[in-house]
């Protein structure tokens, strides 16, 4: 038993997980195609959920703040990426490349730039006099939530709005008998893409150290000479951001998208993050690729289960390590 | 002049009053034990001098100036480093990542490096490994190392030699003494005789007061008074 979790640990350990539930679900479905589109779709909706969830783990692990309003940066970012995409339509249907190209940039940096300057206020105006006091973080975030997510139906109305997206990211590349849909492909890209860079930030440079070390002793990196609350809000803006960035991609995802968008993946994105263990960007990872491919698969396994699926993960996941699968300390 | 003046200085923590009235004052130079029962309130005498609580009323002055309600971080910059009783360590680190963080630019003055090598050969031994799976005695040998990354005046250390080795007690004391060349140790220990070795000034602390301050060469000759004062005969 020793050896064999010995031998586990060094071919990656807990890294092994997706892979094990690939696996079996290769098995039960059976048609090696539906298993290679559920697969796909599963990393694409994972990578989607890890840009929405690291910045909250994060932000949890540096100055344990519990921030349910995180959810209205996610909607407001699909929103506001599908209203610049409206808006630019003429770019859109372009016969040009270069022009859906821009389209899609402009779109997804308005989302992040307004994830960014309402982090920054969130994390002054509405964080800042409820450190330290959980109870308080709870009743005030979820307030935020609310009144951000009514502001969206104020400004956007109720009735579902239709995502526009680019030429080139429409249908389906055909390998064999398998199709993937070209959104999924980019979608899954454009997370990894973040999370290589995330993960060079925290571990090469000098930022990423003092994160690392507030997430395991925030004290300590203060008694050495350094304001680890300066350093909150902008991580608190780059978690902000980055969950805009994944609320437009999720749009271009849904391509029809309500105000309770948000509030509907938050549950998902809660999962993930305490699945992943707390503060720490490899677990979040993690957490967002099981939950991914775990939807994926019993959405069409057993569509009944798709929603208490993850629940179960969860439960059963912190039976076996409290601290989720690699907490940061 | 005095380095530290700490002046009828309370701290609640919470609800809870645990220091009623601590006025100290710390001289330049050498080491300054602070001796008392377990839960007199030598830990939370040094927290509140680093700013980790709140001490008011009362008064904490480095070199003259009022630094009661500045950010631990201030506090740290203007030159008063903490090791603190469970020596937060980033386990999570490696060693040498552990020493570049207590460099304020984040680079490593290297003749600073080498005077912690030599000082604690198994922290250049063992620089790529995680600082968890050090020894405690490493880990603390860690702790005090980042103290003296930059240049301090004035090192509060909490209980260095608890669960150590003798051998490495007297190793460490051999460190304190060199530090305490250059910089000012206010060190807070329960044991008595390697406190009473390092020492020159003394102070005890009992409930959350001062109830002595003078010399250790007065105070280790009146047993009586340390009977007394730290219940040794208990
Ligand atoms: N976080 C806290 N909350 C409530 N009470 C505390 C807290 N920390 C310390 N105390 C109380 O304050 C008193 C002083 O504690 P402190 O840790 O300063 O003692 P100490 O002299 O360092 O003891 P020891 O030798 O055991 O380390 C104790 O009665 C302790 O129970
Ligand atoms: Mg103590």
């Amino acid at each position: 038993m020793d050896r064999i979790s010995e031998i586990l640990g060094r071919m990656g350990g807990v890294n092994l997980l997706p892979v094990a539930l690939a696996a079996v679900a290769f098995i039960l479905i059976g048609a090696p195609s539906s298993w290679a589109t559920l697969t796909v779709a599963g990393l694409a909706m994972g990578m989607m959920v890890f840009l929405m969830a690291s910045g909250l783990s994060l932000v949890f692990g540096l100055m344990d703040v519990l921030n349910f309003g995180h959810s209205a940066f996610v909607s407001f970012g699909a929103f506001i990426a599908a209203t610049v995409l409206a808006g630019l339509s003429t770019w859109l249907a372009a016969d040009s490349v270069a022009l859906n190209t821009a389209a899609l940039v402009m779109a997804f940096l308005a989302a992040i730039l307004f994830g960014l300057v309402a982090g920054w206020f969130f994390e002054t105006v509405i964080i800042r006099p409820v450190y330290k006091d959980h109870l308080r973080q709870i009743l005030i975030t979820m307030g935020a939530m609310i009144v951000a997510e009514q502001t969206i139906l104020a400004f956007w109305g109720g009735t579902p709005f239709t995502v526009l997206r680019p030429h080139f990211l429409e249908g389906s590349w055909i390998i064999g008998d398998v199709s993937i849909e070209i959104y999924r492909g980019f979608a899954f890209l454009l997370g990894l893409a973040v999370f290589v860079g995330l993960y060079l930030v925290m571990n090469r440079t000098r930022i990423g150290l003092l994160v690392r070390a507030g997430v395991e002793n925030r004290e300590m990196v203060e008694a050495l000479g350094f304001r680890v609350d300066r350093l909150f809000i902008a991580v608190f803006m780059l978690g902000s951001g980055l969950a805009a960035l994944g609320g437009a991609m999720w749009a271009g995802y849904e391509t029809l998208i309500t105000p309770a968008l948000g509030s509907e993946l938050m549950i998902i994105v809660f999962i993930v993050v305490i699945i992943g263990g707390l503060g720490s960007i490899e677990g979040t990872l993690l957490g967002a690729i099981l939950v991914g491919l775990m939807s994926n698969y019993l959405g069409f396994l057993a569509p009944k289960m798709a929603l208490a699926s993850n629940m179960i993960l969860m439960v059963a996941i912190l039976l076996w390590r409290p601290n989720g699968l690699k907490p940061a300390v | 002049m005095s380095l530290l003046t700490l002046d009828h200085m309370k701290t609640d923590i919470g609800q809870y009053a645990v220091l009623h009235d601590v006025s100290l004052t710390v001289p330049e130079g050498g080491v300054f034990v602070l001796l008392g029962r377990n839960g007199a309130g030598k830990t939370t005498t040094l927290r509140s001098i680093m700013g980790l609580w709140n001490a008011s009323p009362g008064s904490v002055k480095f070199r003259g100036q009022d630094i009661t309600s500045l950010h631990t971080a201030e506090i740290a910059k203007l030159g008063i480093a903490y090791v603190p009783e469970n020596m937060g360590i980033f386990g999570t680190l490696t060693v040498d990542e552990n020493l570049v963080l207590a460099a304020d630019k984040g680079r490593i003055d290297p003749t600073r490096l080498k005077r912690v090598h030599t000082l604690f050969p198994a922290l250049e031994r063992f620089r790529d490994k995680k600082a968890w799976s050090l020894s405690g005695g490493q880990k603390q040998m860690l702790s005090v190392a980042r103290a003296i990354m930059e240049p301090r005046e004035l090192i509060l250390i909490d209980e260095p030699t608890k669960g150590l080795a003798p051998a490495i007690v007297d190793s460490m004391g051999e460190a304190f003494r060199e530090i305490g060349q250059d910089s000012t140790i206010l060190l807070v220990e329960q044991n008595f005789n390697f406190a009473r070795k390092l020492g020159r000034d003394m102070a005890v602390i009992d409930d959350g007061r001062v109830v002595h301050q003078g010399s250790m060469e007065a105070f280790a000759a009146d047993t009586g008074l340390q009977d007394r004062l730290l219940g040794l005969a208990m």
